[in-house]
């Protein structure tokens, strides 16, 4: 671990102010804000992130849950995920995001684990958590050696010949599905950004994975009620029974109606380079009835586009079943 | 099933707490890296990162000038360290020959090429960091593909193995593979020397304190007297701290050069790296037999792989020459060799991965023959040890069997694949047999009685968590009569008289004849004093007609409540304590007259969720016969463990090598799986209790390892009678069952 200079703040102004200096919200950013630091510390105790300066975040006023006019929920960036996760209005209006909160890491974890910092957490490819080994996503240019090499747990949808590293986060998915607004307050003043514009596509430049500038700080995730009717279901699928990341995981929000299927938003964990929203899926199943033939409709076409590479083929077909299982469960009686 | 009769009060088979419980759950207990002393300086190797090649050069000025840093050490500069020469009495070994730095030749990613150290362990982690070697680089072989490179050796023959095989009715010809495994204690590899100029005291995580002395005595060249080693409490080492590892000696080297206290405590990516490992095994299994299911032919060829200049055999072999009746049988083994860091042994060592090859192998046979796999190892079943030709000391193989399958329900079992359900899940239900060798290392025990009443056991082995601890008090409790909270037992320090290896399974079975002589030894004392003391009312009694029961000295034609107390006897003749030595010998001898095995069956069952793809371990049963069982609470908390490992080792566990740079990639606990609370069931252990009465008198063997060995073949089978699927190469992934 390099040594850095460690600064707390409780005024946001200061806290972006003191990170605008950096060359880069990326990969390499001298500054870097600090929430929980599960994600961070273990990635400097790494070397592969290297800040010259922490700017501590957890005094700012950003640890608040407030529902919406509409009946909605404004996330502050501070909330840990264990209580957004146990929050009652979660539970009961979102349980989609408490579900896949539930389902990462450990209690542990999540108790420390922010909204924010779940947002930004990194890949677990080996390569770029390895410094003496090539990574473009930490050394830009430098090559990807999992695309001939270790590259079970990595993603088939949305890589390049550059990156093929997976997005690990379980709450992603869940806020993809729910089509999360990020609002972000940066030297510019504030801005609001879809998720679905929020992360970028590796393409050749592994090493941006997101729209952040420097100084920009997340302050809030707000989420749209979601539409009457609705149910919901995450489903994660891995290979022990718990504190393992996804191998594959589906977030799927559905409205059905006298069995057909009147809206519906699905997003894929574990298997993208981002969280994937399953765009093709939504339309298939978009008028269908619900059965089951179409839900394997709808996976066959969520994973149309997936390029498998030497170790995860597997994850294509695991990735379906897992779409299927979440949509029965979603649209089960009982759900 | 007890079959020994036993004094009611006696603590032997007593469900019996730790008596160190309460040390370890205040957090008092203090284990290697707990010892701090002043002036004590931190010392974070630097390793290679790469696997073949050498080292041109160590620039250490950046490191050499970062803030707290007192040196940089490495081959020119940290002392002579010798190389230990292997010996057949077990009491120097290492599975690492080759002392730290002893040359500019890299043979494995993460061999130690330098060490930092400073004042705090932040500094010399930093300066470790900071230290730039470089290299000449050639590319490392860690294929995964094992072929026998120089040559197999035969291992075990008897009658015309390929003859029968040729002729027989029914085949299996099948390749079996298991991974490498990192064992992943939860406590690191760590070592705090200290050297005061001319003796060294060094506290080591090992399961050997005498063997760990005598090898670093070799490696420092010095004599044993001048080394001590000390391991109190040990977070475990299932087997991974059997030898001493390269950290070991740097950290004493370190020590001798500067003359202070020196901790390295390991990185849990260092011990992936250069802390041992099961080696990855390639196994193929050749079954011949009659149409009835009589074994005519078996032959087990194993390699595994090893490291570039040590030659660790992994004896798949090992259980394969004994455990079923078959008279055509040919064994060979081979090595590869591999630049990757040397390999030792995994609880269970052979049997476990030999296990899972040959318990598989019958399962297919018995599949092929559409017979239960059940009746065909009571078909099989032996009359005596065929590979030495010698009977049987004890061996309850098909009553392991029985009972589990009793216990399980074996009977309602539907063979046909797939077709057994429950909640909409399939259920597969398999089974397999476990074997694990029963011997003695030699052991010796000193025993006081003390004059308020106390008694102390010492001897120089240690507790490697599995509680031997509370198996010494009970035995001497036993023996003396006298209550567990009365009795110190003092273990771990290797200046204590030499006790056993925590290895193989055999700490308790070897300590009950040396902790017995001893205590006799002691109540003879005693009644001697007790005869010679003027002041006690024994005073010249002919000490024939003295007798010891439970604490009291009296006469054999009294009562005992009618004595006096040992501590009585003790203050009247101003004895502050008195001593009795005992020991007793190993029981490896090349010629046995007897065939010495602990036996068991597993019971597994799994459900498969296919449409999720996925598979959960959702039954145990386990019968185990390790002869008496001294702790049943210990004793059942050992074969648990061993099970949850077995998930574990089954579904779960391998440590990849990655093939650019040979380095060991899934390196911390995220990346290299291993069960939680969520992936274990309720687990059912029973216990036959069979005494072996040749190894001590309780008939006492041992139950570390034995709970491991033949696990994944059980849950392979079951996976197959779920799934149609048959696995023969651990892990069973994910991928493997999404055909
Ligand atoms: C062993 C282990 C297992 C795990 N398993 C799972 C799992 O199964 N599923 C899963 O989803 N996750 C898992 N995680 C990841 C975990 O969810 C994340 O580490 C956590 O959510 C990160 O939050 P944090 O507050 O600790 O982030 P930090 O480490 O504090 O920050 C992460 C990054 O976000 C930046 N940042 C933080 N807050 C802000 C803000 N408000 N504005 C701008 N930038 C900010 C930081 O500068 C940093 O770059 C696991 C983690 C570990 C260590
Ligand atoms: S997949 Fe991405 S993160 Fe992994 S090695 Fe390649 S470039 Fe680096």
């Amino acid at each position: 671990m390099k040594l850095f200079a460690f600064t707390k703040t409780a005024e946001i102004s200061e806290a972006i102010k003191n990170a605008a200096d950096a060359e880069t919200a990326q990969q390499g950013a001298h500054s870097r804000f600090v929430a929980g630091g599960t994600t961070l510390l273990d990635l400097m105790k790494l070397n592969v992130e290297t800040p010259d300066k922490l700017i501590d975040i957890n005094r700012l006023d950003l640890s608040k849950i407030e529902t919406t006019r509409d009946g909605g929920l404004s996330i502050g960036a501070l909330v840990r995920n264990s209580d957004l996760a146990n929050h009652p209005y979660v539970k009961s209006h979102f349980s989609v995001l408490s579900e896949a909160l539930l389902a990462g890491a450990s209690a542990q974890l999540r108790n420390m684990a922010t909204t924010g910092g779940n947002l930004l957490q990194r890949t677990r490819c080996v390569y770029f958590r390895d410094t003496t080994f090539a990574c473009n996503k930490r050394e830009p240019g430098s090559g990807c050696p999992a695309i001939e090499g270790e590259n079970r747990t990595l993603a088939i949808l949305g890589t390049s010949d550059s990156c093929i590293a997976t997005n690990p986060s379980d709450m992603n998915v869940a806020l993809m599905a729910l089509d999360a607004t990020i609002k972000i307050s940066g030297m510019k003043g504030e801005r609001e950004v879809p998720i679905a514009e929020f992360y970028r596509l590796p393409g050749s430049t592994p090493h941006i994975e997101n729209v952040l500038q420097p100084g920009d700080l997340i302050t809030h995730v707000v989420l749209k009620a979601m539409p009457a009717g609705s149910k919901s279901a995450y489903l994660k699928l891995r290979d022990r029974a718990s504190y393992e990341f996804a191998l594959a995981s589906a977030a799927v929000v559905v409205q059905v109606n006298s069995g057909k299927i009147t809206g519906v938003q699905m997003a894929l964990g574990g298997v993208g380079t981002i969280p994937w929203r399953a765009a093709e899926a939504e339309k298939v199943l978009a008028g269908a009835s619900a059965t089951e033939d179409n839900f394997r409709k709808a996976a066959e076409a969520a994973l149309q586009a997936a390029k498998p590479q030497t170790q995860n083929k597997f994850k294509v077909e695991l990735s379906k079943r897992c779409i299927v299982h979440a949509l029965k469960t979603a649209t089960s009686p009982t759900a | 099933m007890t079959a020994t009769t036993e004094k009611s009060n006696s603590p032997i088979g007593r469900a019996t707490n730790r008596i160190d419980g309460p040390l370890k759950v205040t957090g008092s207990a203090m284990y290697t890296s707990d010892h701090n002393f002043p002036g004590m300086l931190h010392a974070v190797p630097v390793f290679a990162t790469i696997a073949n090649g050498s080292i041109n050069k160590i620039d250490t000025s950046d490191a050499e000038r970062m803030p707290g840093v007192k040196g940089i050490f490495h081959r020119s500069n940290i002392g002579k360290l010798f190389r230990v020469a292997p010996n057949s009495d077990y009491n120097a070994f290492s599975d690492e020959d080759r002392p730290p730095f002893e040359d500019d030749i890299v043979r494995y990613y993460g061999q130690y090429v330098a060490v930092a150290v400073a004042e705090t362990l932040e500094q010399a982690t930093a300066a470790a960091h900071a230290v730039k070697v470089s290299y000449s680089e050639k590319k490392p072989n860690v294929d995964n593909k094992l072929k026998a490179e120089s040559g197999v050796k035969v291992e075990s023959e008897r009658g015309d193995a390929q003859k029968a095989y040729d002729a027989a009715a029914i085949k299996i010809d099948e390749t079996y593979i298991t991974p490498a495994e990192t064992h992943n204690v939860i406590e690191l590899h760590s070592s705090v020397a200290v050297f005061d100029g001319t003796n060294y005291t060094l506290y080591e995580t090992t399961q050997g304190v005498v063997n760990h002395r005598n090898v670093l005595a070799q490696m420092l060249g010095v004599e044993p007297e001048s080394v001590k080693v000390i391991s109190k409490f040990l977070g475990s080492g299932f087997g991974g701290k059997i030898t001493p590892w390269t950290h070991s000696a740097i950290a004493a080297a370190v020590a001798r050069k500067l003359r202070k206290p020196i901790k390295i405590v390991i990185t849990r990516k260092m011990a992936f790296q250069s802390a041992g490992h099961r080696p990855r095994t390639e196994q193929r299994v050749r079954l011949g037999a009659d149409s009835k299911g009589n074994l005519t032919s078996l032959q087990h060829d194993y390699v595994n792989h090893t490291a570039m200049i040590d030659e660790y055999k992994e004896e798949c072999g090992e259980c394969t020459k004994y455990l079923y009746s078959c008279p055509n049988l040919r064994i060979t083994s081979g090595l590869a060799k591999r630049h990757i860091g040397t390999p030792t042994p995994f609880r269970g060592p052979g049997a476990v991965p030999g296990l899972f090859a040959t318990e598989s192998a019958l399962d297919e046979l018995a599949i092929k023959l559409k017979m239960d796999p059940l009746q065909l190892r009571i078909i099989n079943e032996p009359v005596k040890d065929e590979g030495l030709n010698i009977p049987f000391a004890s061996r309850n193989l098909i009553d392991c069997f029985k009972t589990g399958a009793e216990k399980f329900g074996w009977s309602k079992r539907d063979p046909r694949v797939g077709s057994m359900k429950r909640d909409g899940l399939k259920l597969g239900w398999g089974l397999a047999g476990a074997s694990w060798i029963a011997e003695r290392w030699p052991a010796e025990v000193a025993v006081e009685l003390r004059d308020d009443g106390t008694a102390k056991v010492s001897t120089g082995t240690q507790d490697i968590g599995t509680g031997t601890y509370t198996v010494l008090a009970q035995v001497l409790s036993d023996k003396l009569g006298i209550a567990l909270d009365k009795i110190e037992v003092v273990i771990g320090d290797s200046t204590l008289p030499p006790g056993p290896l925590s290895g193989g399974s055999m700490v308790t079975a070897s300590l009950i004849p040396a902790v017995s002589k001893a205590a006799d030894k002691v109540i003879g004392t005693l009644l001697n004093a007790a005869v010679k003391t003027p002041e006690a009312k024994y005073f010249d009694v002919d000490q024939k007609e003295m007798t010891y029961t439970a604490g009291v000295v009296h006469r054999k034609n009294e009562p005992a409540s009618a004595g006096i107390s040992f501590q009585k006897i003790l203050s009247a003749g101003n004895f502050k304590f008195i001593l009795g030595k005992g020991s007793s010998s190993s029981t490896f001898t090349d010629k046995p007259k007897e065939s010495k095995h602990s036996y068991g069956a597993h019971f597994v069952e799994v459900t498969w969720q296919e449409e999720i793809a996925r598979l959960r371990v959702s039954r145990v049963v386990t019968v185990i016969d390790a002869g008496k069982i001294i702790n049943p609470k210990a004793g059942r908390n050992q074969i648990e463990g061993a099970v949850v490992m077995g998930i574990g080792m089954a579904l779960f566990e391998q440590t990849h090598y990655e093939p650019t740079k040979g380095a060991p990639l899934n390196s911390n606990l995220a990346d290299y799986i291993v069960p939680v609370n969520a992936d274990v069931p309720d687990l059912e252990v029973h216990f036959l209790e069979f005494p072996n009465k040749q190894l001590n008198e309780y008939g006492a063997r041992g139950i570390g390892e034995i709970g491991l060995a033949g696990f994944a073949a059980a849950t392979a089978n079951a996976v197959y009678h779920a799934t149609g699927i048959r696995i023969r190469e651990l892990p069973i992934k994910i991928e493997d069952l999404l055909r």
